[in-house]
């Protein structure tokens, strides 16, 4: 049964849906991809793996178009479903009896090409704050060295340096408070129903609750966190770039 | 032009720069300050309170420094632009707004950053301003681009310090109009700060101040100094608030302070044999600046480790450590910057530089103390004038008295959040006033040292619009012309100067002065410069008072002003007489026009420039 062609609003949605479970979930590209492979048949419009790679055949096709392909690949997902569909038809008649197996490993290079940017973007924030650790507290640099052959004053030195400099950078970033108010010490009531993960029970954990016990530690959670935004086409994976002095 | 619906303040600061929002139809509404989003580090953008006012020009191999609403900005402004100079230092613009009320140097003129290289197309005073502004107005309009407004479309209320002169008060807003800013009022920072501390009592300010009061502004920040007096007197039952009286413009701040710390640990540190460059110079002044809040906050507080790493990427082993003690703070700080000295002491020299120098005329003199008294001094008849101002409260009193007598403090700027300084700022004056027979003041609690001026700001602008009281002044200096009194040349002796008042201390926004019966003679079709002075201290002085000796210290020599009368219809190079003109814009500027005695077309004037260039 052939299904009824999307809208062009469907299609953009679910372009972005394949997008992610493509990226992060290995079944269903498997899957997707077997359906893909059995596709070239059939006139229905195609699923979204095709979809990058027609893409990114485009892009290769016109490297001088560099940035607006990186701009439409990060923002705007409907020129680029748009394109796609266009760029497919013009392409690929004159490959398809030729180069029968050219467009699969274009569509393999382009998903390891977009998984690669996608996975830069997953750890993004967390590539920023190691960036602004080092940056304002050196902390990179403190956890690259071996601390075992310096003295403890070497090391307080340098503690010094990095506990000034990170907490500067947490406090820029991350506002914390502790989970529990009462003085560390402190003997608490933990009452039926409580939070499992703001409260960990440890020790001898038998019974029904209320649990009698002892704060040991207080426990932080970040009440809020904002982290730097990345000028396009920055690169994060630099989080100290080399120096050299003129 | 859409109405306005927010008052912005802006806080147009030396070392940091900030923005408040005021919505103008809500009741109860408060200043907001709004954060700016501006790059902190290469490629990371965040948005903070402070824009710090560092414009940091890149080589052309580091690419465009791209903002949320500009990809391609070939320049950077805020955070990183300072971190980077650091790095890069003879590409950064520090201090803009001190060179632009450097009336020795062409302010619209390209000069920084000093000493940059070829490549580097230097900006101007005005120009660093206008980007800085500029930077602020495109925060405004990124954050409340989804209500499509946009800050040249708000009333802007922009505040410049109390001791900037006609004609730095005019570049300023040159500045602000380059950005696009054209619904603009300046305001006095310490005036500023009051607003702010008024709008944060909410109703509860009437309680604290009562008539006869004179609150001492003391905003001391991270490059200059500033003291102004504001008068509280009763007029009709209900209570008004004058500014009676403002001090010099004086460079000195918080960032000469945190030098004189590094100086302490650098000192410690080659002691042990260690070398510093330059760039663990600058980590040692951040550093001295944690050491000195630290410890003048917690006198408990023996000593404050600092620690400086190495340029590599080895910490260990390159990291050098020493400390800053209490002692050393209290002997270099409080006793350095604050001493304790008489009522009759004075700055060493006046803050003044040859004209020939590039460079700012920092002040000689870093006695905080000393130059307050030289301002309490200097002014001890600031309330001579005020009309309704309680005289039996201070009766016989005050005029045997050889200072100022304020009966309340409040304090501005990063520096005075520092409790050592202000206890000894605090115990210094009120041994004087003893002296002089005055009670002690009182301190007007405030928070929030550094956004105060931003916040008031926008208070004011709510204030304009009739929403609460506002503060009385006028201009802060009464104004003159300096004429070559016509005698016999004698070799070696120059020819004595007449000052003649063109504009009265005390003119209010809006305001003109009558014509002065004097006249000038300017050569037509050819620009004409005039000698231009200043005093914050004749208050007497109206319109065509022609004033003939002065005492040292009364009468500051301003930039040169400049007028060129067209010819039309008048013979090129003939001398026609005009009599000047003063005016208070509602801006809030000195315009001064010149107007021919026969003139050959109704109404005809022309405008007089202030901001020339002096010659060396």
């Amino acid at each position: 049964m052939d299904p009824a062609p999307l809208s062009f609003l469907d299609r953009l949605w679910f372009a972005w849906v394949c997008f992610f479970r493509v990226l992060f979930d290995g079944a269903f590209a498997g899957r997707a991809f077997a359906v893909r492979e059995a596709m070239p048949a059939l006139p229905a419009p195609e699923p979204p793996p095709s979809a990058n790679a027609a893409k990114e055949s485009d892009r290769s096709s016109a490297p001088d178009n560099d940035e607006s392909a990186a701009e439409e690949a990060e923002e705007s997902p409907p020129e680029e479903v748009g394109k796609t569909v266009r760029v497919k038809v013009k392409k690929r008649r004159p490959e398809h009896d030729t180069l029968a197996d050219a467009p699969v490993s274009k569509a393999r290079a382009a998903l390891a090409a977009e998984a690669a940017l996608a996975a830069q973007k997953a750890v993004m924030p967390a590539l920023q704050l190691l960036a602004a650790f080092q940056r304002e507290g050196r902390l990179v640099d403190f956890l690259e060295q071996d601390v075992a052959t310096f003295s403890d004053a070497d090391v307080g030195a340098a503690a010094r340096v990095v506990h000034e400099g990170c907490r500067k950078a947490l406090r820029q970033h991350a506002q914390i408070e502790a989970v529990r108010s009462e003085e560390e010490g402190s003997a608490i009531t933990i009452p039926e129903g409580y939070d499992a993960q703001s409260v960990k029970l440890i020790g001898d954990v038998q019974g029904k609750p209320p649990y009698k016990g002892k704060l040991q530690h207080k426990g932080w959670r970040v009440k809020e966190m904002s982290l730097p935004e990345p000028t396009k086409d920055h690169d994060a994976r630099v989080i100290a770039p080399a120096e050299v002095e003129l | 032009m859409s109405a306005a619906k927010y008052t912005i303040g802006i806080d147009l600061g030396t070392t940091h720069s900030a923005i408040a929002v005021a919505p103008i139809d809500q009741e109860g509404a408060r200043p907001e300050v709004l954060r700016v989003p501006q790059l902190v580090a290469a490629g990371a953008i965040e948005a903070r309170e402070l824009l710090p006012s560092f414009l940091y020009l890149p080589h052309s191999s580091e690419g465009p420094q791209a903002l949320p609403w500009d990809a391609e900005r070939s320049f950077v402004v805020g955070e990183h632009a300072r971190a980077r100079g650091v790095e890069a230092p003879t590409r950064l613009v520090s201090s803009a707004k001190s060179w632009l009320s450097h009336s020795g140097v062409d302010r619209h003129v390209g000069i920084l950053p000093i000493g940059a290289p070829s490549d580097v197309e230097k900006i101007s005073p005005v120009e660093a301003s206008w980007r800085y502004l500029e930077h602020l107005a495109e925060a405004f309009d990124q954050r409340y681009s989804s209500e499509g407004l946009r800050l040249v479309e708000q009333d802007v209320v922009l505040t410049v310090p109390a001791s900037f002169d006609a004609s730095a008060r005019e570049l300023t807003v040159e500045a602000a109009l380059a950005a696009g800013i054209e619904k603009l009022t300046l305001l006095e920072e310490p005036q500023a700060a009051l607003y702010a501390w008024i709008e944060a009592r909410g109703e509860g300010w009437r309680k604290e101040l009562r008539p006869g009061d004179v609150i001492l502004v003391i905003d001391v920040g991270g490059g200059t100094t500033d003291f102004s007096a504001i008068a509280a007197i009763e007029k009709e039952g209900s209570l008004e608030l004058h500014r009676v009286a403002v001090g010099d413009h004086i460079l000195l701040g918080g960032d000469n302070m945190d030098l004189a710390v590094a100086h302490i640990a650098k000192r410690k540190i080659e002691a042990e044999g260690k070398e510093i460059d330059r760039w663990q110079m600058v980590a040692l002044t951040h550093a001295g600046r944690l050491a000195k809040e630290r410890l003048l906050s917690d006198d408990k507080l023996a000593a404050y480790p600092i620690a400086l790493a190495g340029k590599g990427s080895k910490l260990l082993g390159s990291a050098i450590r020493t400390e800053v003690t209490q002692e050393e703070i209290r002997a270099t700080l409080v006793d350095g910057f604050f001493p304790r000295v008489p009522a009759s002491a004075r700055p060493a020299s006046r803050a003044r530089t040859a004209l020939t120098q590039i460079g700012l005329p920092y002040a000689s003199e870093p006695a905080v103390t000393k130059h307050l008294a030289a301002f309490l001094a200097r002014q001890a008849d600031a309330l001579s004038k005020i009309e309704g101002f309680s005289h039996a409260k201070h009766g016989d009193a005050r005029d045997r008295s050889k200072l100022l007598h304020p009966t309340a403090v409040l304090w501005n700027g990063g520096v005075m959040k520092a409790t050592a300084l202000r206890d000894r700022l605090l115990g210094t004056l009120n041994e004087w006033l003893a002296e002089d027979g005055a009670p002690p003041v009182r301190v007007l609690a405030s928070d929030d040292l550094d956004l105060a001026v931003a916040r008031g700001a926008a208070a004011y602008g709510l204030a304009r619009r009739g929403k609460g009281l506002r503060i009385r002044g006028g201009t802060a200096r009464a104004y003159y012309v300096g004429i070559e009194g016509a005698v016999p040349a004698v070799p070696g002796v120059e020819p004595p100067t007449v000052a003649f008042c063109v504009a009265p201390f005390g003119m209010e926004e809006g305001s003109h002065s009558a014509l002065p019966p004097h006249e000038l003679g300017v050569v037509v079709g050819e620009p004409v410069r005039f000698r231009f002075f200043g005093s914050s201290v004749r208050r007497d002085d109206t319109a065509g008072t022609e004033v003939e000796r002065w005492r040292e210290g009364e009468m500051e020599e301003l930039a040169p002003i400049e007028v060129t009368l067209p010819a039309e219809g008048r013979r090129e190079g003939d001398v026609v007489p005009v009599e000047l003109s003063a005016q208070v814009t509602e801006i809030g500027t000195l315009l001064l026009e010149a107007v021919p005695k026969d003139p050959v077309k109704p109404d005809e004037r022309f405008r007089v420039e202030l901001s020339v260039r002096a010659e060396a």
